[in-house]
């Protein structure tokens, strides 16, 4: 739409080198201020960030919610926003059109807000408006699905898709070797292969899967839906007529892929999920299930409070650099019968 | 149109149904037919002025409302015409999905760069015609039902761009390509623009051509248009290959708009297309139509969704009031058109 003047791209592309010199790239639950989600413990961050600040407009608009995970971030994203009155919360979810979400996004720069959360459709596809909100100096923070342009957000928080993958095919080879599984039949249900994470998750496993000489013998997609988990698990099972190890991508699709299993009455394998529903953690605790890998809906949430910090013009308290760093990549940990209780409370309604 | 000089008498019975349609179509896209759809326009204006003030009606969000208007609006013409012809095409979306991801293809984009960008919208064009043909020949010649058809053709088209694009979204590459697409003429951006010239096209080909009178033949009743001498599958065939170009249109447009190509656009166009013509007055079962009335309810849903983006309010609440003005809309028309046949 804009004309994209050079130099402005010039300024922008010097603020952006300029920050991420600062080579922040955080792995995990570094700064309690970011990941804690509980109240109690903020008391612990020696700041006054949560301290209400000049009210800041936040503009959000995410995918339609159409599994859990995806409720689970705009909820969380809400709930989030409402526990700081500073925050005014615009919020526009749930559109699976990248042309409504488009429009979504146009709107809140036609309203001025002070920073916008977007958890795109589809990275590629809002890149462009997104450098049309920074380049009309609205900051945009990129959360799970990443934009083609380095240009198109001040920040960017994402689970670790790739790291997903090895964690899942590390401890699958780690089964193999506890079990003495000889010449394992190892298959893997991904989630919508359209998403570049989909594709980043398939390669961490195969790369990790690799490092103790295995590979993945049967691959489906299905979409993150219940019903598509439960049509390619039913699939899955028809081809292979014994299975080791089954990785899902995604505990929504999983109760789909759970019902198929349950219909086939087929248990000989072991289950390993992923992102870590709430109906995921039962059936750990039941043994019903082996392991799930977390992927936290909590990013949204996070976004949130990424975006307050970046609009008041505050940085993250547990980190000596005064700015909000670019990019925060989330730790994805196995989930077991060992440790479930500890992770219960992160686990989302499907 | 040139089997016209077949026989004088068959032109003229044929000229004489035409005209009749045409003249029955003049009073159906008169003010009064359009009255219900103006009111919901204004009454939506009305509460987006009342609850978002300047944040709505500023000139820059009225241009977000066209822009988003603009590319299923192209398709909503589309399926303007092949309604009143008495079809329906289900595959719109899909057909809008195949034809992004063709001309966002390596080669494509390739052979775009080595000569000129106008080789990714004839692409794009003529994988939308060529689809259309299909979907035509099929209905008018293979005797297929519409719906069976053209969901064929929904199912098979997506299948298809997924496997091109192997399930990935393909960047443009090509500047040229989305800095047209994306610019601004005298201040209005170029999508709403292709908008307006499509909807006038459809408005002179609608209303002041034979091709336009005999779409409301065919559909209003098949058998009376073949005997009135109308080649009635060659003009079914013609107006699936006429929304086939439009979601060729369309393809162009979001391509240009999201920047990418991917198998996942124009996901349940088929349906806001359809609610969009229905809502605008034309009849579902055929024989009757106004683009005028599509324009209006084109924009009567963007803008439902504009103010339900400016007051904060959830999709899933967007969903149901997008029903409600679907019945409101029709019940209203009934009402205004009883009331103009009658008096």
């Amino acid at each position: 739409m804009s004309a994209r003047s050079l130099p402005r791209r010039r300024r922008l592309q010097a603020s952006i080198v300029a920050v991420a010199t600062a080579g922040l790239v955080l792995t995990g639950c570094t700064g309690n201020t970011v990941d804690n989600s509980g109240d109690e413990d903020r008391a612990t961050a020696v700041s006054d960030n949560d301290e209400a600040g000049e009210t800041v407009t936040i503009g959000f608009s995410g995918p339609a919610a159409d599994h859990g995970w995806l409720a689970a971030i705009n909820s969380s994203a809400q709930e989030e926003a409402e526990k700081y009155e500073d925050i005014d919360l615009q919020v526009a979810e749930g559109t699976n059109d990248p042309s409504q979400q488009i429009a979504q996004v146009e709107t809140f720069i036609n309203n001025g807000v002070d920073a916008i959360v977007l958890l795109p459709t589809d990275g590629a596809a809002l890149t462009d408006v997104a450098i049309e909100a920074m380049e009309a100096g609205i900051p945009v923070v990129n959360v799970d699905r990443e934009f083609s342009s380095p240009f198109a957000a001040r920040t960017t928080i994402l689970g670790d898709n790739y790291g997903m993958g090895v964690s899942a095919g590390t401890y699958a080879c780690q089964l193999i070797e506890e079990n003495n599984i000889a010449d394992p039949v190892i298959a893997e249900i991904a989630g919508l292969d359209s998403l570049p994470l989909t594709q980043d998750r398939s390669d961490g496993f195969k790369d990790a899967l690799e490092a103790c000489d295995q590979e993945v013998d049967n691959r489906v997609a299905a979409e993150f839906t219940v019903e598509s988990g439960e049509e390619q698990a039913s699939n899955l099972l028809q081809a292979e007529d014994h299975i080791d190890i089954i990785w899902n991508h995604d505990d929504d699709q999983g109760v789909g892929v759970k019902a198929a299993f349950d219909n086939a009455e087929r248990d000989e394998f072991f289950f390993i999920g992923g992102a870590g529903s709430r109906n995921a953690m039962d059936w750990i605790r039941d043994g019903e299930m082996e392991a799930t890998v977390l992927y936290p809906p909590t990013q949204a949430a996070d976004g949130i409070r990424l975006a307050r910090l970046i609009a008041q013009g505050k940085g993250i308290s547990d980190l000596v650099q005064v700015e909000v760093p670019r990019r925060i990549v989330l730790n994805a940990p196995v989930v077991t019968a060992d440790n479930v209780e500890e992770y219960y409370d992160l686990g989302f309604e499907s | 149109m040139t089997e016209l000089s077949d026989t004088t008498r068959v032109e003229q019975a044929a000229e004489e149904t035409a005209q009749e349609t045409g003249r029955l179509a003049v009073l159906h896209t008169s003010a009064g037919r359009n009255l219900g759809l103006v009111l919901a326009l204004v009454i939506l204006c009305v509460v987006g002025v009342a609850t978002a003030g300047d944040r709505f009606a500023s000139v820059d969000n009225m241009m977000t409302i066209l822009r988003l208007a603009s590319v299923i609006g192209v398709v909503s013409i589309g399926m303007t015409f092949v309604i009143t012809g008495g079809g329906i095409d289900l595959s719109v979306g899909a057909i809008v999905a195949l034809s992004s991801v063709w001309c966002t293809t390596l080669a494509t984009q390739q052979l775009a760069e080595d000569t000129h960008w106008i080789m990714m919208v004839s692409t794009a064009l003529l994988v939308g015609v060529g689809c259309g043909l299909v979907n035509g020949l099929l209905v008018a010649y293979g005797g297929v039902v519409p719906f069976i058809a053209t969901l064929a053709m929904l199912a098979s088209a997506r299948g298809l761009a997924e496997i091109l694009a192997q399930r990935r979204t393909q960047l443009v590459t090509v500047n040229e390509f989305a800095d047209f697409f994306r610019g601004d003429l005298l201040g209005v951006p170029v999508l709403v623009w292709i908008f307006v010239a499509v909807a006038a096209v459809g408005w002179v080909v609608f209303n002041r051509t034979t091709f336009g009178r005999r779409t409301s033949a065919v559909g209003g009743n098949p058998e009376a248009a073949r005997l009135a001498g109308i080649d009635v599958r060659r003009h079914t065939l013609m107006l699936y290959v006429v929304v086939g170009l439009c979601c060729g249109i369309a393809a162009l447009m979001i391509t240009a708009r999201t920047t990418t190509g991917s198998s996942t656009h124009g996901g349940l166009y088929e349906l806001d297309a359809i609610a969009a013509v229905v809502i605008g007055g034309t009849l579902l079962s055929g024989g009757r139509g106004t683009i005028v009335g599509t324009v209006f309810g084109v924009l009567i849903f963007t803008t439902l969704s504009n103010v339900f983006t400016q007051n904060n309010l959830s999709s899933s609440a967007q969903s149901v009031a997008k029903g409600v003005i679907i019945v409101l809309a029709v019940l209203l028309q009934q009402r205004f058109a009883n009331r103009s046949t009658s008096s």
